[in-house]
């Protein structure tokens, strides 16, 4: 769009350009860890129902009294965690979901019947209880109860640590939210400034006839050209930053973190956000010559 | 109101509705004189005025009075059978675009060229790119700046930029022309040249009210004169002696207006 001002040459229009680019990076940055953390939580809350794990140990022997005093610990265990304070459920593994789940490490086939196998129960906590758990008194409890039992607890380590991701997403948010009301400060900034520049150039624009959209449209044109090459060079920082954090990400995986990753929905989204902010950036210089036009005589 | 003298406006028969009139208007800038004390006249349509007096004695700011930087501290200013004494804000560029003006300090944009200037009131006004790049450099022809269509004002001499300044003020044919000194930086010879532009336009329908101090021109152009001194205002017909008066047989022929 041609402009009757120079905005250009404008200093603090330089600054808003380096704003919006600092912006669009941590804002890229917080989306796509949040976005990231939001699809591990997905897959998460998909694959494991419970919060802990307890392991009973099998008693020695093939028989059908090894078998069956097996069971009688399993039983005893469950007994023992279902009066447990802040336990919502708990469930024994069938036989059947013991294969699939061991079956990766030791292949199927008979050998499987033949092992003496540890039984699983699968404990899901109340959620107002998680807070407060104590799991090594819980698993105190249980080892009175059933010698040798063991809990596992990373799964609650888990959840906690996704807990964790999300208050540093929260975090990303408001970090975001205080660069992007500092972006608006200094594009109000900028505006009132090329507006008492050109004050003349503006008077004699109204004298022609020309109205105050006709003057704010060049301001916002000239906002939304900062606020692109701001967004874009902040946008284009980001991506390799985002890279370096999936590659360590990648690392982390092998064990029960599921892998991380953005969809193409995720990435349509990151990509909008350097418009986004070249959008904010516009609509405010606009609203800003309005409104300081409007008092003029 | 102006009928009853049976003057020449201009080559226009007079419009039985004013473009501009004055109904007692005062004015005084913040805390200082009163500049006019109950000044009233009116211009019809379709005709051509002087505007004379001394420097200070008040020329641009009746010019500014018209064209709305100015507003009465007190009295009426009509423009176009509109009371504008209180017209909102949002209503001044409608009233604006329906007239050129002509700066006394021209008031051109120094960084655009000159063809940009004069295309100014076009481009606000919504004309399509094709006809601006078709009108504009007629007419910065016709006033002898065909070879600085992309000059910057800054490079222009003052007799240069105030052709710039009076072609901007008349490429969209406005209504009302309004000119402060359109003739100070010019030699005679392009004076005139200027004066025959307003002419035309003025046949065209444009009614003109144009301050100035150059005596020749007024005595050369066979038009009325609104004459201001000591903050009140004089109708001098055509032929009327310019200045301290000429004798006073023609002094009582200069009656006080309204
Ligand atoms: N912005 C202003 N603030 C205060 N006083 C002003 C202002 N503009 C003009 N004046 C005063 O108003 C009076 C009339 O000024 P104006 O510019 O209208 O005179 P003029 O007839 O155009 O003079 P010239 O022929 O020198 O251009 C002068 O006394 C001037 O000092
Ligand atoms: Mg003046």
């Amino acid at each position: 769009m041609r402009s009757d001002l120079p905005l250009a040459g404008n200093r603090s229009s330089s600054l808003v350009t380096v704003l919006v680019g600092v912006m669009v990076f941590l804002a890229v940055l917080a989306a796509a860890g949040g976005l990231a953390l939001n699809n591990v939580l997905d897959r998460w809350t998909h694959d494991v129902a419970g919060n802990l794990t307890a392991q009973i140990p099998p008693v020695p022997g093939l028989g059908e009294d090894a078998r069956a005093a097996t069971d009688a610990r399993v039983a005893r265990a469950l007994e023992v965690l279902d009066a447990y304070p802040g336990v919502a459920a708990a469930r024994a593994l069938t036989e059947d979901e013991l294969v699939t789940l061991i079956e990766p490490w030791i292949g199927s086939g008979e050998v499987l019947n033949d092992l003496p196998m540890p039984r699983l129960i699968d404990i899901t906590m109340r959620p107002d209880a998680l807070p407060g758990l104590d799991p090594g008194a819980m698993a105190q409890v249980l080892r009175t109860a059933v010698p040798g039992a063991t809990l596992d607890e990373h799964r609650l380590w888990l959840s906690r640590l996704l807990d964790l991701g999300e208050a540093v997403g929260w975090l990303g948010v408001t970090v975001v939210l205080v660069v992007g009301l500092a972006t608006a400060v200094a594009v109000v900034h900028a505006t009132l400034a090329g507006l008492s520049t050109h004050r003349p150039v503006i008077e004699v624009l109204h004298m022609i006839g020309a109205q105050d959209d006709y003057i704010a449209r060049q301001f916002a044109a000239h906002a939304l050209r900062q606020g692109l090459k701001g967004g874009a060079g902040g946008f284009m920082l980001a991506l390799p930053a985002l890279a370096g954090l999936g590659l360590l990400a990648g690392r982390v995986k092998g064990g029960l973190v599921p892998t991380v990753g953005l969809s193409v929905l995720d990435w349509i989204v990151l990509t909008l956000l350097p418009f986004a902010a070249a959008g904010l950036v516009m609509l405010t210089a606009r609203l800003t010559v309005l409104r300081t036009l409007a008092r003029m005589p | 109101m102006m009928r009853e003298m049976g003057e020449n406006w201009g080559n226009r028969p007079p419009d039985s509705e004013a473009v501009v009139q004055f109904d007692q208007v005062g004015l005084r800038y913040d805390l200082g004189p009163e500049i006019f004390r109950d000044i009233g006249f009116s211009l019809p349509g379709g005709s051509f005025h002087f505007l004379t007096g001394s420097s200070g004695a008040g020329k641009s700011s009746l010019l500014g009075l018209c064209y709305l930087a100015l507003r009465p501290t007190r009295g009426a200013v009509t423009l176009f059978g509109r009371d504008v004494t209180r017209a909102p804000r949002a209503a001044l560029p409608r009233l604006r675009r329906r007239m050129g003006v002509v700066f006394q300090d021209f008031r051109l944009i120094n960084h655009l060229s000159a063809m940009d200037n004069v295309a100014l009131p076009l481009r606000v006004a919504g004309v399509s790119e094709t006809d601006i790049r078709h009108h504009v450099p007629e007419l910065l022809a016709w006033v002898g700046l065909a070879d600085h269509l992309d000059a910057r004002p800054p490079t222009l001499s003052g007799g240069q930029k105030q052709r710039v300044a009076i072609a901007r003020a008349v490429i969209n044919r406005p209504d009302l022309l309004l000119a402060d000194e359109p003739t100070g930086n010019v030699d005679d010879r392009i004076a005139m040249r200027l004066l025959h532009l307003f002419e035309e336009l003025n046949k065209m329908g444009t009614t003109v009210l144009i301050a100035t101090h150059n005596e020749q021109l007024v005595r050369r152009f066979p038009y009325p004169r609104l004459h201001l001194d000591q903050g009140g205002l004089t109708l001098h017909p055509v032929g009327s002696e310019p200045w301290n008066g000429g004798g006073t047989a023609r002094r009582s022929t200069d009656r006080p207006y309204p």
